[in-house]
């Protein structure tokens, strides 16, 4: 292996490539060759690095510069200045300004230095569709422990000891679950170690970023956990709609079959593993354990009562494991650091970090991974930069569509699975959406509903009929239709759902609706009683009008109105007329003196 | 098997390990309401209705699918469970077409009685209805989206059951809904008509088509003379729509009914079933003298019919090609008994009275009709006729019991059995015994043959010399199994003779049967109560065997000459063809 000076890191994750990383690759190998360079600097795409909305991201190693937003035209400056002249293009590179300070260097933003990445430790640093990367990372040197010094026991007691609680959402104990499935007796002596890669909550990317960025930890994770509960063959169920994510564990999976990591006789210990790809068509509720397993059996995709549990009767109702990619991709560094180490981080009962979708009113977008314990208030307004446009922080959104709202007055609680289920909220995957003060929190709580009550898979009437009649509260509360008594009404509904759903879905599906009336119940009753939007989100709750001091009577709002509501004589003030106004804002975006108002 | 300890509602309580929660309640006369429940069909957890709080459990557990541990400890009357309950019925009834009181369900709807035991007074939540199809392009089932619960019993029935799986869950959220594939109508798919869905769902978004009307109009009509012939199985189930108990043989009540509705004749399709034992068992001695095609397979059941010629069309030939009863006695009608009463035989209808809604599907075969004339003109259900009878104002309950008219009328004890499975091959064996033995054998209890397993086998020496292999089954899943090892060269193959009917137990539970509530199903063994009341009225029958019944000596020496002849064949014997799994477009 030929070794280079410098190496221009490509972020090859969904974001960058949508962004246009993939034509930059291109342009650098061009310009580097036409450079002369191209014994001398390696060009490797990588997994994501985490600042989605600064994509397309380029880091050049070893001074770890990091180039934000970079096109195709910017390349040949940076491979002249950079990398033949060797002075980093300021133009380009990301700065954070914190106070006076202005920061540079990748290892010392915010927002890489407050993170610690264990799931994420190879994402963006290797190249995923190369085992050689991966190996040279330690990879595969967990496995070689495992298979050549541990009992399956000890692997289980390993994973136990180390306090390791499900990523995917409800935060079970991963060594429990193996060993449940380990002690369960099989008829034919199958059993089944299954990943679940059906990530579904709306602007969760984590487990997309993983087998994207770092594939090879996942099978390494899932042949471990195969040897640990005495299963051969595994299952990684992914959705169809991730694409990158697909080609490269495929590739992975190749790749570890060609270097004898899988099938028979692995590393010479006799045990033999394999794994195969499922896709799924992109239902959420086939994220759900049993529904997944109900669609990779070809069947569809609708949960199944539990009891019996998946580690007695799982897939083909064999002993079967499911557990999250981010789950797997704690275990290689559990098994080679060791369960103290990994216990050392988190808080009581929950160990280790947490990876997070940061989205929403924020300004770092993108990936992040903290330990456990961390404070919202931490990710906010130190990882994640703060809200833009100096607005007011409203609330955080966690868990996705089974989670709930964590208000201002709740960004001190340190961030785990219990404290977050205790102020009505959940983990769950970790998608992290933060509002500012221009959110309507009923609003949001429709937003999510809406989703829930479109992915219900339809068995439970609870959760089919339920949902929707919520939504339907929602919806007329929303258009200012709202009654007196349907708050009290939406509570009564979601604790009868909650109670009588058949499933994870249903049972968290008003979670998001709760939530939000426990924290802004006034928001709630503004817009029954009052009929009014106080942020200024429901458009049916408007109204706009023209101010007759500020407006010069040019007509413009006139011309512009598609129903033809605005009327005046010329150079006069104009009246909005608002039975036909459908208050879609035209007016308001065309006055050239701000003359339109909205009353909220 | 063992027990385990359990409490339910604080009674400790010693059961059999290998249960539900559901039934560990029920033997301990601890009543929780279900709803898509079905012993055995239909056990899926979806309804919600019979939740029950568990200790320890975050959620409300379904008890249906609950299996008892030791130390379980539930409560099933506690105010979360009921409060639960209360919001899931609200919901359900919310996404309800509501117009009880002219569904054909009312009165026996599970809904509507569940409505009633949990005082549901109030509908807190209404708003969308997301059913909005009514698929009535069947000749003999009525899908109604509208009133459709998705409970999914139709569903594993038709697909577990019958063994056909034309229904199933479409779509997703609030718009699923339950329905043959690619968005065809129940017409357009692999249905074999059998009415299984319908006497299994427990609201009326499965029904018969309706033909009532064409009855009335025909009776109306003074140019019509209306002939009504009703099948075994009708007697054994019909007194349960006016409120006996499961099992009571009606039969003198409904020959007076009909004739009270004011039919011209009373018949009975017991004749043409011993009509049928008099050619089927000629076709059987014919196969075995004549080398034919075995097994031979019976041919009463329409449902059947339609499943060999749907998933069998290669194995046609070991159909027996004699005519069901119902159409053989309508036949017989239009002619023999047409012309006896200088009666020109397009101004007969012929009705019949049916415990199935594939006869239905039957009456509009183009092979079962003579001259452009069907065979028989309207078959209706048992359900059907208990409306006219209630329409017509009769009391049921009290009217004496009359004969049915002579000749087309005159049965045996072996007719009778014809509506349980097994009664067709017992009948046969009874008649082709004798005529191989050219004697007039007293054993003719052929026991190995009764029940009501799904597949019952035997060996009998019909002589000395000839020992038959015989099987009776009954249910599509079973039928099929029979079907896919003779295709196989199985086990089944070397058999001699197979009885097949389409629904699970025979004709006592077809599909135009009564509906009975889920909970009587787990109470009590509805084919085999049903069945009693036939074997009862074989046992007091003077004449059991159909070669003797007097006017099937009658009909042969005046009309049809010798079984299996020229006329048998014109007249009683039909063809079958293979039909498409999906309709092409």
């Amino acid at each position: 292996m030929a070794y280079t000076r410098s190496q221009v890191l490509l972020c090859g994750g969904t974001g960058c490539t949508s962004s246009g990383s993939r034509v930059l690759e291109k342009e650098f190998i061009k310009e580097i060759k036409n450079s002369g360079l191209q014994d001398e600097v390696e060009v490797a795409v990588t997994g994501c690095f985490g600042l989605c909305s600064l994509g397309p991201v380029v880091i050049i190693y070893p001074e770890g510069t990091f180039y934000s937003m970079v096109k195709p035209e910017d390349v040949a400056e940076i491979v002249h200045e950079h990398l033949v002249k060797g002075r980093p293009l300021a133009r380009l590179e990301y700065k954070e300004t914190k106070g006076d300070k202005v920061t540079e260097s990748l290892k010392e933003l915010d927002f890489y230095n407050k993170q610690t990445r264990v799931a994420l430790k190879n994402c963006g640093i290797i190249n995923p569709e190369d085992i050689e990367d991966y190996i040279g990372s330690d990879g595969y040197t967990a496995l070689e422990k495992v298979l050549l010094s541990m009992q399956p026991q000890d692997v289980i007691n390993e994973i136990k000891a180390s306090g390791l609680r499900g990523r995917g959402g409800g935060g079970f104990p991963t060594g429990m679950k193996w060993q449940f499935a380990a002690n369960a007796s099989t008829p034919d002596g199958v059993k089944y170690v299954c990943c679940n890669a059906d990530e579904g909550d709306p602007g969760a990317f984590m487990d997309r970023s993983v087998l994207e960025g770092d594939p090879h930890s996942v099978i390494e994770a899932m042949i471990i956990a195969g040897y640990a509960i005495g299963a051969s063959q595994g299952y990684v169920y992914v959705r169809a709609e991730y694409p990158i994510a697909v080609k490269r564990l495929q590739i992975a999976i190749d790749q570890a079959r060609d270097y004898g990591l899988l099938g028979e006789d692995i590393l010479g210990s006799g045990f033999n593993f394999d794994l195969d790809i499922r896709l799924g068509a992109g239902a959420f509720v086939c994220g759900e354990e049993t529904a997944l397993m109900n669609s990779i059996e070809g069947k569809r995709g609708e949960p199944r009562p539990r009891p019996p549990f998946p580690a007695n009767k799982g897939l083909f109702e064999r002993p079967t494991i499911l557990n999250n990619v981010e789950t797997y991709a704690n275990i290689t560094s559990i098994i080679n650091r060791g369960s103290d180490w990994f216990s050392s981080m988190g808080t009581e009962k929950s160990k280790g970090t947490k990876v997070f979708a940061l989205g929403g009113k924020i300004n770092n977008t993108g990936l992040l991974e903290i330990p456990m314990g961390t404070t919202l208030r931490e990710i906010v307004f130190e990882i994640g930069g703060g809200i833009p446009n100096g607005k007011r922080f409203k609330a955080a959104q966690t868990g996705g569509p089974s989670g709930g709202c964590i208000p201002a007055e709740k960004l001190d609680v340190p961030i785990d699975y219990d404290n977050l289920i205790a102020i009505g909220s959940m983990m769950g995957s970790g998608g992290l959406i933060v509002m500012d003060e221009d959110n309507c929190m009923v609003d949001v709580a429709r937003f999510f509903l809406e989703f829930t009550q479109d992915e219900s898979c339809g068995k439970c009437p609870p959760c089919r009929i339920g949902t929707k009649r919520m939504l339907e509260i929602l919806n007329r509360i929303c258009d200012g239709k709202g009654e007196e008594g349907d708050i009290e009404r939406l509570e009564q509904l979601a604790l009868g759902i909650k109670s009588a759903a058949l499933c994870g879905l249903g049972q968290t599906a008003p979670n998001p609706v709760l939530s939000t009336i426990r924290y802004f119940r006034d928001e709630y009753e503004a817009h029954i009683k009052q009929k009014k939007c106080p942020a200024g989100v429901c458009k049916n709750l408007l109204d706009y009008y023209i101010d007759d001091d500020m407006c010069r009577g040019c007509g413009i709002c006139a011309k512009k109105c598609p129903v033809g509501c605005i009327s005046g004589e010329r150079k006069q003030p104009h009246v909005i007329n608002p039975i036909p106004c459908i208050k879609c804002g035209t007016c308001l975006d065309s006055c050239p003196f701000g003359a339109v108002k909205v009353a909220r | 098997m063992s027990n385990v300890n359990i409490k339910i509602n604080g009674m400790d309580l010693s059961v059999p390990d290998d249960i539900t929660v559901l039934e560990a309640a029920k033997m301990n006369d601890i009543d929780i309401p279900t709803l898509c429940y079905l012993r055995g069909i239909n056990q899926i957890g979806a309804c919600r209705m019979c939740l029950v709080e568990q200790k320890g459990a975050r959620a409300l557990q379904a008890s249906c699918v609950l299996p008892v541990s030791e130390g379980l400890e539930v409560w099933t009357n506690t105010k979360k469970v009921r409060d639960a309950r209360r919001v899931n019925l609200e919901l359900i009834l919310s996404n309800h077409n509501r117009e009880c009181t002219i569904c054909t369900r009312n009165e026996r709807c599970e809904l509507q009685k569940l409505c009633q035991d949990l005082g549901i007074r109030d509908i807190p939540y209404e708003g969308e209805i997301s059913g909005h199809k009514i698929d009535d392009a069947s000749i003999s089932v009525v899908r109604d989206e509208t009133k459709c619960i998705l409970c999914k019993r139709c569903v594993n029935v038709c697909r577990n059951v019958q063994g056909v799986g034309v229904l199933g869950p479409v779509g997703r959220g609030f718009t699923s809904r339950v329905e043959p594939v690619f968005d065809l109508s129940l017409n357009d798919v692999g249905c074999i008509n059998c009415g299984q869905c319908i006497i299994h769902c427990p609201v009326g978004a499965l029904k018969e088509r309706d033909d009532v009307d064409k009855v009335w109009e025909a009776l109306d009509d003074p140019k019509k003379y209306v002939v009504v012939q009703s099948a075994p199985a009708v007697r054994a189930a019909l007194g349960e729509m006016f409120g006996f108990p499961i099992g009571t043989n009606v039969t003198g009540k409904l020959a007076a009914s009909l004739r009270r509705i004011g039919f011209d004749k009373v018949f009975d399709t017991d004749f043409g079933a011993d009509v049928t034992i008099m050619e089927e068992g000629t076709e059987l001695i014919d196969r075995i003298q004549n080398n034919g095609v075995f097994p031979m397979i019976t041919s009463c059941s329409p449902g059947w019919i339609k499943l060999m010629e749907t998933y069998y069309p290669d194995l046609l030939p070991h159909l027996s090609s004699c005519k069901s009863p119902q159409a053989m006695e309508g036949a017989l009608i239009k002619s023999h008994f047409a012309e006896m009463n200088h009666i020109n035989p397009e101004d007969i209808v012929v009705v019949s009275v049916m415990p199935c809604v594939a006869k239905k599907f039957e009456v509009k075969r183009s092979e079962l009709s003579e001259g452009g004339l069907p065979d028989v003109d309207i078959a209706i259900t048992t359900r059907e006729l208990a409306r006219m009878i209630k329409e017509a104002r009769i009391d049921f309950e009290n009217v004496r019991d009359e004969d049915f008219d002579p000749y087309f009328g005159d049965y045996t004890g072996a007719a009778v059995i014809f509506g349980a499975t097994g009664g067709v091959m017992e009948a046969a064996l009874r008649t082709v015994a004798d005529v191989l033995n050219d004697a007039d054998l007293e054993a003719v209890d052929y026991e190995m043959v009764r029940g009501v397993d799904g597949i019952k086998t035997a060996e009998i020496a019909v002589t000395p010399d000839l020992t038959v292999k015989v099987a009776a089954a009954s249910g599509g899943a079973n039928l099929r199994k029979i079907m896919d090892s003779i295709r196989e060269g199985g086990e089944f193959a070397d058999y001699d003779f197979i009885e097949m009917m389409a629904c699970p137990g025979g004709c006592v539970n077809g599909g135009g049967q009564p509906h009975v509530r889920a909970k009587d199903k787990l109470e009590k063994d509805i084919p085999a109560e049903r069945a009693k009341a036939l074997y009862d009225e074989d046992k007091a029958h003077k004449i059991r065997k159909s070669h003797q019944n007097p006017s099937i000596t009658r009909i042969y020496d005046e009309y049809l000459g010798k079984p299996g002849g020229h006329k048998s064949h014109e007249l009683l014997h039909t063809t079958y063809h293979a039909r498409p799994k999906i309709k092409e477009s």
